[in-house]
């Protein structure tokens, strides 16, 4: 090879192109390769210092979820076929992918009751700050007013995001009371002005309520609205959906929502800690030409068989450029797959059958936990798959958590530690996926109450274990610790 | 051929200039009749029939409570979404079927270029299917998932020592999401000095990425010229470096496949008028453990996961994108970051920024596409010091004779190389003198090699270059691969030498011919009608 090139090393390739003052002319400090069965031992070794919704009862959620990820998927995104292609620029030996996208998009559309549908994006937050890119190019208006159910990650990204872009960002507060919970229908509508780009809110929020999403459609709208000689028209609406609340919730479509942004994880992804997952990303038909990301659209070959393409690629970095409506290029196509191939599997009946599973454990969830002492409900709002509870104010949060994962039962998230904000000291949030029966849920309140109870009095919680000989150390809460 | 190879269409060209046209045409005739393409060309909303399932729900084992109570009526979808009715059998056929009618980098060589098609261990899937990995909820309590974020410490240990920056932030999704980062990062240490700079430099040469995120990021694109040899024009550089500009984004290798042999000078040019240089980590291959970024002056660099460091593609993502910073741009990164304590314990904060940070804040929720990061680390580990650099040694390696070969075959005189001698990772062709000479384009070419088994190279791209060609091999090819190519580029030629026609209405033997794209845009069709 080397005397086709016509040097003598490899390295002399090198050195007549890099210059001398920039070779690294060491190694890298870094450790030595390792055969394929050490690799796999390091990573399992790792994998084993983790505990995750296996190793423990987890009532984990805030964004994502332990749903159940049927096999197929596995089976199916393991194929050559769709894990190791490329974006598909060529489309005569990318029918595969480019169908999928084209169906995901179907799925999506249905979902969100919304015509336009892209073919990924990112995630959940950073969706939305597309969503207001897009609004931004839409009505050149200079600020966003956002309900602070949004999820905190999804408030910050956008914040980030738009700063870049030039926006102001204004947060409505939520309902407190009897009503509390929700959006403040009143502070929502006196916050939108002519002046507002983008209305953005999360459905149900941050803390598992159910928004009246047509109303606050319909008060952006009317609060918004330029007039005729304004800015085209109205805000944006924008909707940080849930997409398995969508077999059971009305569609953002039909609650006059123009664009519905969302964490596509609950669809046959799996929790990865975080990520890779994707963003759903729904609009009316005005904003087809300013979507983000790649669309799949359907055509015919020279042959008049039918065949799908990347479509509307003007709208895209590769042609456009500076003018382009996104930067995105990489999305998250394989877990849209899964998300395709997730709602295939569930079907017609299965979303609708799902969604009022998670009702009802979620409702049972609720009301049992918030019969316990020094619990109660944060908000009365129908909640769908997640709630949130307040503790009492003088019972440590991360005491109780820390008493309930010892005995193996992780009881939700503690949301001050995830927001910051001081109202939210003492409030848990707490998700049921199908994979907890009534049982599970049962179990829960039972750790939570105990550890409760052991908080409030270390004495009395000490005196009940009778003697058992379980206390290990100065802990008097047995140790059921699963994988810690 | 195998993924792509329906059985209906069995007739393998060769590399023999074998004309396939008239066969192929017919077959292709016959094939729109037939019930088993028809049922093909169905989308999985045409299949299946109502009642028919997967899915079966689990009893809800909770008492019953009125419906009412649990969703008010106000709130309920009144018609469910139309999603498909099929059985699993139905789904599993539906999907192997359509997988057929892809081209992947298991079945064949993949020389895309800027894109990094190399090898993807199955050690790779493996490990990131374990619970421990794929079951982690990315809430969970530090304390008890010190497993990753060891491996992400160790991950951006790694990422800094072959970047030679030493502050990395692994947040961002994908490369054009890095950039964003690296710019609004740049944004961010300028006007923590006070200063507001709105231009961004970019060359000609540039993916289309560095311009779109400039504009998302608030600044004003300039371009720069590339000079003779292929490398930025200083002279432009020079006229265009001023007090306003924030960045120069630059890819070294560049988008031509070459190492500017300026990059002291440009480094010295950009920082004098006090801005950053960015590196666009496409086309790290080609220099892994054997020149730097940091080294070479660079304050940002994002790096592809999904590229130099075998996250498979998936057809178009997941990737991820982190980034590396110098000191003075540390400050900044995008939150949160994984960090070790004295104990040797490892933490990761979910909430806001402290009072007083100066960060950019977040960019995404959670943590990054861990599950790319768990791919990655394992394939770092695997390669060690000298695997990274022996596998960039080897892509340039590949690229070089390749590029020797299709000289031999007399290419060159149709096909030049478009700047320069030798190259780096990847080179880029003209196909000018070609569509001058034999009267087809390279698109015509591209299209011709599906029918030869290979994905073509990248097309049209950098656009400096009249009918680009760029050609990336990778190390994971062998001389017997980088020589069927060579031939299978000359048999091309040589055919149309004869009849251009045939590359011109090629290809014949894919699952679907050329598509109509312009019909696609014109008139969008994006989603499946249903009844």
């Amino acid at each position: 090879m080397l005397a086709a090139i016509g040097v003598s090393s490899v390295q002399e390739i090198f050195d007549r192109q890099i210059p001398e003052a920039v070779r690294l002319r060491r190694e890298l400090d870094l450790p030595q390769g390792l055969p394929e069965q050490q690799v796999f031992a390091h990573l399992s070794e790792l994998a084993a210092r983790n505990t995750s919704a296996e190793d423990e009862l987890s009532f984990l959620g805030a964004g994502m979820y332990d749903h159940y990820v049927p096999a197929l998927i596995d089976m199916l995104i393991e194929r050559s076929e769709f894990l190791t292609p490329y974006t598909p620029y060529q489309p005569e030996i990318s029918q595969g992918g480019l169908q999928v996208m084209f169906e995901y998009q179907t799925a999506i559309s249905e979902l969100t009751g919304l015509p336009v549908s892209n073919a990924s994006a990112y995630e959940g937050p950073s969706a939305v700050a597309a969503a207001g890119y897009l609004a931004k190019l839409h009505n050149g208006r200079r600020r966003f007013v956002i309900s602070a159910g949004l999820h905190p990650h999804t408030i910050e990204t956008l914040r980030t995001l738009a700063h870049g872009y030039g926006m102001e960002v204004v947060q409505v507060p939520l309902t407190t009371g009897p009503a509390g919970g929700v959006t403040d229908p009143h502070a929502w509508a006196r916050a939108i002005d002519a002046d507002t780009s983008a209305a953005i809110f999360a459905q149900p929020n941050f803390y598992g309520a159910v928004e009246d999403a047509a109303a606050l459609s319909a008060a952006a709208k009317a609060a918004g609205d330029g007039g005729e000689n304004g800015a085209a028209g109205a805000p944006v609406v924008v909707a940080q959906v849930d997409p398995i609340a969508l077999g059971i919730l009305e569609s953002p479509g039909a609650c006059g929502v123009d664009v519905a942004v969302g964490e596509g994880q609950p669809l046959g992804n799996r929790l990865d800690f975080g990520g890779p997952s994707f963003g759903l990303f729904a609009a009316r038909e005005e904003y087809l030409r300013r979507m983000p990301g790649r669309i799949a659209g359907e055509t015919v070959d020279v042959d008049g068989r039918r065949g799908f393409v990347l479509t509307l690629q003007t709208r895209e970095q590769h042609i456009r450029r500076e003018k382009a409506t996104s930067n995105i290029c990489t999305a998250q196509a394989l877990n849209a797959l899964a998300g395709v191939v997730y709602l295939a599997w569930l079907g017609r009946r299965g979303i609708v059958e799902l969604g009022e599973l998670l009702l009802a454990r979620t409702h049972y969830a609720r009301e049992r936990l918030a019969r316990l002492p020094g619990v109660e409900k944060l908000h009365e709002q129908p909640v769908v798959r997640e709630f949130a509870l307040r503790l009492d104010g003088d019972v440590d949060m991360a005491a109780v958590r820390r008493r309930c994962v010892r005995r193996g039962v992780n009881p939700g998230v503690d949301v001050h530690e995830l927001s910051g904000r001081e109202e939210d000291r003492g409030v848990l949030l707490v998700a049921i996926t199908e994979r907890r029966s009534r049982a599970d849920i049962d179990r829960l309140a039972d750790v939570l109450e105990a550890a409760i109870v052991a908080e409030r009095d270390p004495a009395a919680a000490r005196s009940s274990l009778g003697g058992t000989a379980q206390l290990v150390g100065e802990d008097p809460v047995a140790d059921e610790a699963v994988g810690v | 051929m195998s993924a792509i190879d329906e059985n209906h269409l069995h007739s393998d060209p060769g590399i023999d200039g074998h004309h396939p046209h008239h066969g192929l045409a017919t077959a292709a005739q016959g094939e729109a009749a037939s019930p088993l393409q028809r049922e093909r060309a169905k989308t999985i909303f045409q299949k299946g029939a109502p009642g028919r399932r997967a899915f079966v729900c689990p009893p809800s084992e909770v008492p019953d409570v009125d419906g009412e109570q649990l969703l008010p009526a106000r709130f309920r979808r009144t018609s469910p979404p139309r999603l498909p009715e099929l059985s699993e059998p139905e789904i599993v056929r539906h999907y192997v079927g359509i997988s057929k009618r892809n081209f992947d980098l298991d079945s064949g060589f993949y020389p895309l270029g800027s894109c990094t098609m190399k090898h993807n261990p199955r050690l790779h899937e493996r490990v990131a299917a374990l619970p421990g990995h794929a079951r982690l909820h990315p809430l969970q309590d530090p304390d008890r998932a010190q497993g990753a974020l060891e491996l992400m410490y160790n991950l951006q240990g790694a990422l800094a020592e072959i970047s030679g920056l030493p502050h990395v932030s692994l947040q961002p999704s994908a490369g054009s999401h890095g950039e964003l980062a690296g710019v609004l990062l740049t944004r961010a240490y300028h006007e923590d000095r006070g200063e507001k700079r709105h231009k961004v430099l970019t060359p000609d040469t540039a993916h289309g990425t560095n311009p779109a995120t400039v504009t998302m990021a608030g600044l004003a694109v300039v371009k720069l010229e590339t000079d003779a040899d292929g490398g930025i024009d200083l002279d432009d550089l020079r006229a265009k470096a001023d007090g306003d500009v924030a960045c120069l984004m630059l890819t070294n290798p560049n988008t031509l496949g070459l190492f500017d042999p300026n990059i002291e000078e440009i480094a010295a040019i950009v920082h004098g008028v006090g801005a950053t240089l960015y590196y666009d980590g496409a086309n790290l291959n080609a220099v892994m453990g054997l020149s730097r970024p940091g080294d070479m002056g660079f304050d940002i660099v994002h790096f592809n996961l999904h590229k130099s460091f075998t996250q498979p593609h998936g057809g178009g993502g997941p990737g991820s994108g982190p980034i590396a910073v110098s000191e003075r741009i540390a400050p900044f990164l995008p939150r949160p970051l994984v960090a070790r304590l004295d104990d040797g314990s490892f933490t990761l904060e979910h909430g806001p920024a402290p009072e007083g940070s100066k960060s950019i804040g977040r960019l995404r929720g959670f943590h990054g596409n861990y599950g790319c990061f768990v791919r990655s680390y394992a394939y770092i580990c695997s390669l060690g010091a000298d695997g990274l650099k022996d596998a960039s040694e080897a892509a340039v390696l590949n690229a070089n004779y390749l590029l020797a070969r299709l000289r031999e075959h007399g290419v060159a005189e149709y096909l030049p190389l478009a700047y320069g001698r030798l190259c780096m990772h990847e080179f880029v062709l003209s196909g000018g003198p070609m569509k001058k000479e034999l009267k087809i384009k390279t698109l015509d070419l591209a299209k011709r090699l599906l029918d030869f088994g290979f994905h073509p190279p990248t097309v049209y791209f950098p656009l400096l270059v009249d009918e680009a060609l760029m050609v990336e091999p990778t190390e994971t090819e062998t001389k017997e691969t980088l020589d069927s190519f060579a031939e299978a580029i000359a048999a091309i030629l040589a055919e149309a030498a004869k009849d251009p026609e045939i590359a011109r209405d090629a290809p014949y033997t894919t699952p679907v011919r050329r598509l109509d794209e312009v019909a696609a845009a014109k008139r969008p069709v994006i989603r499946q009608a249903l009844d």
